[in-house]
């Protein structure tokens, strides 16, 4: 067996790994390897091949094959070490990373690891769709595989359930492509996707999307015939009597993404029951000292923009602990009220700095205030016009509020008004 | 007359109010910036949308292009049918020109990604 030291290991080779080994460069780490599980780096990017992305990182519209080779580029320009191929079977709590590829297993010690291994997205196994197990039952990101980066049509005709930003994609794609997209379905009262995929991906092509709808049974032997689908309540149970059958060969699940953990369960990290990722602090540091997370692995993103940011930011702090470690003052715990399912990060250990913290909402919400309290005090307020779950939000906490917090709790707090 | 629509140039998707008077847009509100005001009067007078898609390359493998511009929303079946009559030469340089003016519009498509020879 192979045994190497190295200053950083930075797990996956997507975009958030890619922008992290940029970071960490640019702020001084000369020794690292960027280790990709695929044959090559860009991740789910390289099947992304709408525009949409770079907006706010590029100031410009690109594809996600543009979005992944900007740092490409940046990578290769930095002569960053990428090992592709090589997948990673463990990280220790001492950052002693085991990896698989070709030549072999390798033992490589790390100072400093960012995970940056993505998410995988949620299966019909997970769902629990009652039927037989024919084959045309996809989910959006395969058949997004298939379509585009092997050239397949997974179908002629399509029922997609869950309106998350890949299905919405996919709808478009497949029509594109010549299929016939009959309905998307989704189980909530609003879509988990952005409002512009509604617009140009469904009504741009006359696609129904059915509110409070879901599959409850898949018809067929060899080859999916066709589903039915039902109205729920609100409780999201099907309402007997609504069922109506759809034909159909395909169905795709785009029904939520789950941050693929694995690796930082094996090496002890804390994870966050609600995001799926490790608990962080301000500089995406996780429980482990010296293991920092960045990425969909952490918590999913809607934008890659953010992945690349919040990427930068584990890279470079990973770069600060090579050189010597970064400070811990006295810790705040952010605790989210439910209403706000959760906040990034989920402790600030420094409070020098200021600390712009990320939080999704639990529903729908217009006219509301949202309030971080500490103690009896509530150092910060805002009001937002509205919220949905579909859109991350901010506040950043100036190095001077955080000063003032004298509790150890950090109450983040959703009210009318 | 009022119209709705989703702004689509930016993933804040703004909830627009267009104003309509004798098929002229006169009143745009509810955007964030300028371009959702420009997106509201193109897409009342003639919808336009850029195209992603793949095209085939010789050897039976597929490479994912676009168009450099926006297309009108009513062309995006004849653009697809013009990409999926190309076979590519390879190799393939990202932003190399694909099809100029694609099914006769303003726009050409463009590669997006590099593509070698026979890997
Ligand atoms: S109006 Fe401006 S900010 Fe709003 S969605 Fe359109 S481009 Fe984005």
């Amino acid at each position: 067996m192979n045994r190497e030291q190295i200053d950083l290991i930075i797990v996956g080779g997507g975009p958030a790994g890619l922008a992290a080994a940029v970071a960490a460069y640019d702020s001084g780490v000369r020794d690292m390897l960027v280790l990709e599980r695929d044959v090559n780096t860009g991740g789910i990017l390289q099947q992304c091949i709408h525009n949409g992305f770079g907006l706010h990182r590029f100031g410009k519209e690109l594809t996600g094959p543009e979005y992944a080779w900007e740092y490409e580029r940046m990578a290769a320009e930095r002569n960053i070490p990428i090992r592709c191929g090589t997948t990673v079977l463990n990280v220790s709590p001492d950052k002693v990373v085991t990896a698989v590829n070709s030549d072999g297993v390798s033992r490589i010690e790390a100072k400093a690891v960012v995970l940056a291994m993505g998410c995988r997205e949620r299966s019909r196994g997970a769902l629990n769709i009652p039927g037989s197990r024919p084959s045309g039952i996809f989910t959006a990101g395969t058949a997004q595989k298939y379509v585009n980066c092997m050239g397949y049509l997974p179908g002629r005709e399509v029922v997609i359930l869950g309106s998350g930003d890949i299905g919405l994609i996919m709808a478009r794609r497949m029509t594109l492509e010549g299929a016939k997209v009959k309905a998307v379905c989704e189980i909530m009262p609003y879509s988990g996707g952005l409002a512009r995929n509604i617009r140009q991906c469904l009504d741009d092509f006359d696609i129904p999307l059915k509110l409070r709808h879901t599959v409850t049974a898949v018809h067929g032997r060899e080859r999916l015939t066709g589903v039915t689908i039902s109205e729920t309540d609100e409780y999201r149970r099907p309402i007997p009597g609504t069922e109506e059958y759809i034909s159909c060969d395909t169905l795709l699940l785009s029904v939520g993404l789950i941050p693929e953990n694995e690796l930082s369960k094996g090496a002890g990290i804390s994870l966050d029951p609600i995001t799926g990722g490790a608990v962080v602090d301000e500089k995406r540091q996780t429980s482990c000292p010296g293991i920092f997370a960045c990425g969909n692995v952490l918590h999913v993103h809607d934008l890659v923009d953010f992945v690349s940011e919040e990427a930068a930011l584990a890279g470079k702090s990973a770069a600060e602990y090579i050189s010597g470690g970064l400070d811990e003052g006295a810790p705040l715990d952010l605790k989210p009220d439910g209403k706000i399912r959760y906040t990034i990060p989920q402790r600030i250990a420094s409070r020098d700095e200021d600390v712009k913290v990320y939080f999704r909402v639990d529903n729908i919400y217009k006219n509301v205030k949202i309030k971080v309290i500490n103690g009896d005090k509530t150092i910060f307020a805002k009001k937002l016009a509205a919220a949905a779950p579909g859109e991350m939000e901010s506040l950043t906490l100036t190095g001077a509020q955080l000063a003032e917090c004298g509790d150890a709790k950090l109450e983040f707090v959703l009210e009318a008004g | 007359m009022k119209q709705e629509l989703t702004c689509i140039v930016c993933p804040l998707g703004c909830a627009l109010t267009v104003e309509i008077e004798n098929g002229e847009v006169t009143e745009v509100s509810g955007n964030t910036c300028k371009r959702g005001a420009d997106y509201a009067r193109q897409e009342c007078v003639r919808p336009m949308r850029v195209l992603t898609t793949t095209a085939m390359t010789e050897d039976g493998r597929v490479i994912p292009v676009r168009t450099d511009s926006a297309v009108p929303k009513e062309t995006l079946f004849d653009c697809m049918a013009e990409v999926n009559r190309v076979k590519l030469h390879l190799p393939i340089k990202r932003g190399s020109v694909i099809i100029k003016h694609i099914a006769g519009t303003d726009a050409d498509l463009i590669a997006s990604k590099d593509i070698e020879r026979g890997i």
